[in-house]
């Protein structure tokens, strides 16, 4: 277990300074989640009536696609430096690799989605800044992360892994991204555990199960 | 220079024992059959063609390409179900550095010691740094560094850990006379600590030089395998050369 929490912690700690110190991913993501939302923003009148109905899809549409962006770079870059090789030499198990890995991707996606707080407000007045809403933007990007991070692993071995990540990705997060959506509908409108709960219990246990398998392929991924 | 001692398997007899080592990529066999031993304190230098199967077995040897059929044991580890022990008996230096651009020779030497759970990791960064003469510029960015500079950091990176088998995959691309020199220093005080060595070369002779053993491998297969003391470096030339000409 402390092994395994090394080589994780190890990982996760260079990939933020390494992210920190050249924005490679988020400034490019953020970029791109921000045209995303200016095409919403001028593709209909952001009314309240409408932003009601159709806001939780574009803040989910907006956080899917950048974040299948940042994903795709995740074993990408490392494949690219060549510094694949070095973190699976290291005597930690794959399992340490691919939670590090998890976590600097999470974390990232993370921070371009609360970048876009301000974004969302000013373009559809739409206010984001609610505890049930970062709860289940929490646990979708945890879900998002979980099997993002195993795909692009997989996707980084071939040379078509733009195409590839996406059409193996988005089958299989639906559910978080039906959930999501969902949860988010419920937390604008004002709702609390009841509605949100529900929605919130779903994604989570999607979160788990796929964290345990992810893992346990992991190991099969990486070795030619 | 020191080995690392504080996990070795109990009782292994040999650094490296492989048999039967058989290894294929989509149909096309990358090695066939290899059999090979290793004690303490020896070095192998691995001749060939390009294309022979060098790079595939250094790479099956580390964990990094998993074998067909066959048994590998590193310093009494088996390669398949002990890889997480094997990973921390070898150390590595293939053709890329496995260093991230943007940070310092130092930071990269830092992240690989927690990764590898060294005690008194700064002390040893700094061992390690001193070792290869990397020190004067342990704080520029390795995207600033030279080949040669970039592969001195690199030699630190494998050895920092103290392995007990050190695999060398072409390790002399890039480096000037003094950095061959420094290699030759390296591979001899590893022997010098009773760890092995097993290196890559088309150098045949600064490999027999540097070795106690040669294998000729020849698209996957052993053509030729002994003791330097047993052989020659004329014989190792032709056993290369005469697999060259039939890949041709």
């Amino acid at each position: 277990m402390r092994n395994y929490l090394r080589g994780a912690l190890a990982i996760y700690a260079k990939d933020i300074r390494l992210e920190a110190r050249t924005k490679e991913t988020i400034s490019a993501v953020l970029a791109f989640a921000i045209i995303i939302a200016f095409i919403f923003g001028f593709a209909f009148d952001p009314s309240p009536a409408i932003v009601a109905v159709v806001g939780p899809g574009i803040v989910w549409v907006a956080y899917v696609f950048t974040g299948i962006l940042g994903m795709n770079r995740t074993f990408a870059l490392e494949r690219d430096r060549g510094t694949l090789d070095g973190l699976l030499l290291a005597p930690v198990s794959r399992e340490s690799v691919y939670a590090g890995k998890l976590v600097s991707t999470a974390t990232i996606m993370l921070v371009v989605e609360a970048a876009l707080f301000p974004v969302f407000l000013v373009l559809f007045d739409l206010n984001l800044f609610n505890v049930w809403f970062g709860l289940v933007a929490l646990a979708a990007t945890i879900g998002f992360a979980t099997v993002g991070t195993l795909f692009s692993a997989i996707a980084a071995h071939t040379r078509a892994r733009e195409v590839l990540l996406p059409l193996l990705f988005l089958p299989i997060v639906l559910p978080v991204i039906i959930g999501a959506v969902s949860g988010t509908d419920a937390a604008i409108a004002g709702d609390g555990w009841d509605s949100v709960g529900k929605w919130l219990q779903f994604i989570v246990a999607f979160d788990a199960v796929f964290l345990v398998l992810s893992s346990w392929a992991f190991d099969f991924v990486l070795e030619e | 220079m020191t080995t690392h001692d504080s996990n070795s398997a109990p009782d292994a007899q040999l650094a490296l024992e492989i048999a039967g080592l058989s290894k294929a990529f989509g149909g096309t066999p990358a090695l066939r059959d290899v059999d090979l031993q290793l004690g303490w304190g020896e070095a192998l230098a691995l001749f060939g063609h390009n294309g022979a199967g060098k790079s595939t077995l250094i790479r099956t040897l580390v964990t990094l390409v998993r074998p067909d059929e066959g048994t590998v044991t590193i310093a009494g580890f088996d390669r398949v179900r002990q890889a997480a022990q094997v990973r921390s008996m070898v150390g590595y230096v293939g053709h890329q550095s496995l260093l991230y651009d943007d940070m310092t020779a130092r930071e990269n030497l830092r992240f690989y010691a927690k990764l590898y759970g060294i005690a008194d990791a700064d002390r040893r960064v700094e061992r390690s740094l001193a070792e290869v003469g990397a020190t004067s510029f342990a704080n520029r960015r390795m995207r600033v560094l030279s080949n040669g500079m970039v592969k001195r950091v690199a030699i630190a990176r494998a050895l920092l850990h103290r392995p007990r088998v050190l695999l060398l995959d072409e390790p002399e691309a890039g480096l000037d006379q003094g950095g061959l020199e420094l290699l030759d220093s390296v591979i001899n005080a590893v022997k010098a600590g009773g760890a092995s060595v097993v290196m890559s070369t088309h150098s045949i002779e600064r490999g027999f030089a540097l070795a106690d053993h040669v294998l000729v491998l020849d698209t996957g297969r052993v053509a030729l395998a002994g003791a330097t003391a047993d052989t020659s470096v004329e014989e190792v030339r032709r056993a290369v050369l005469g697999t060259r000409q039939a890949a041709s």
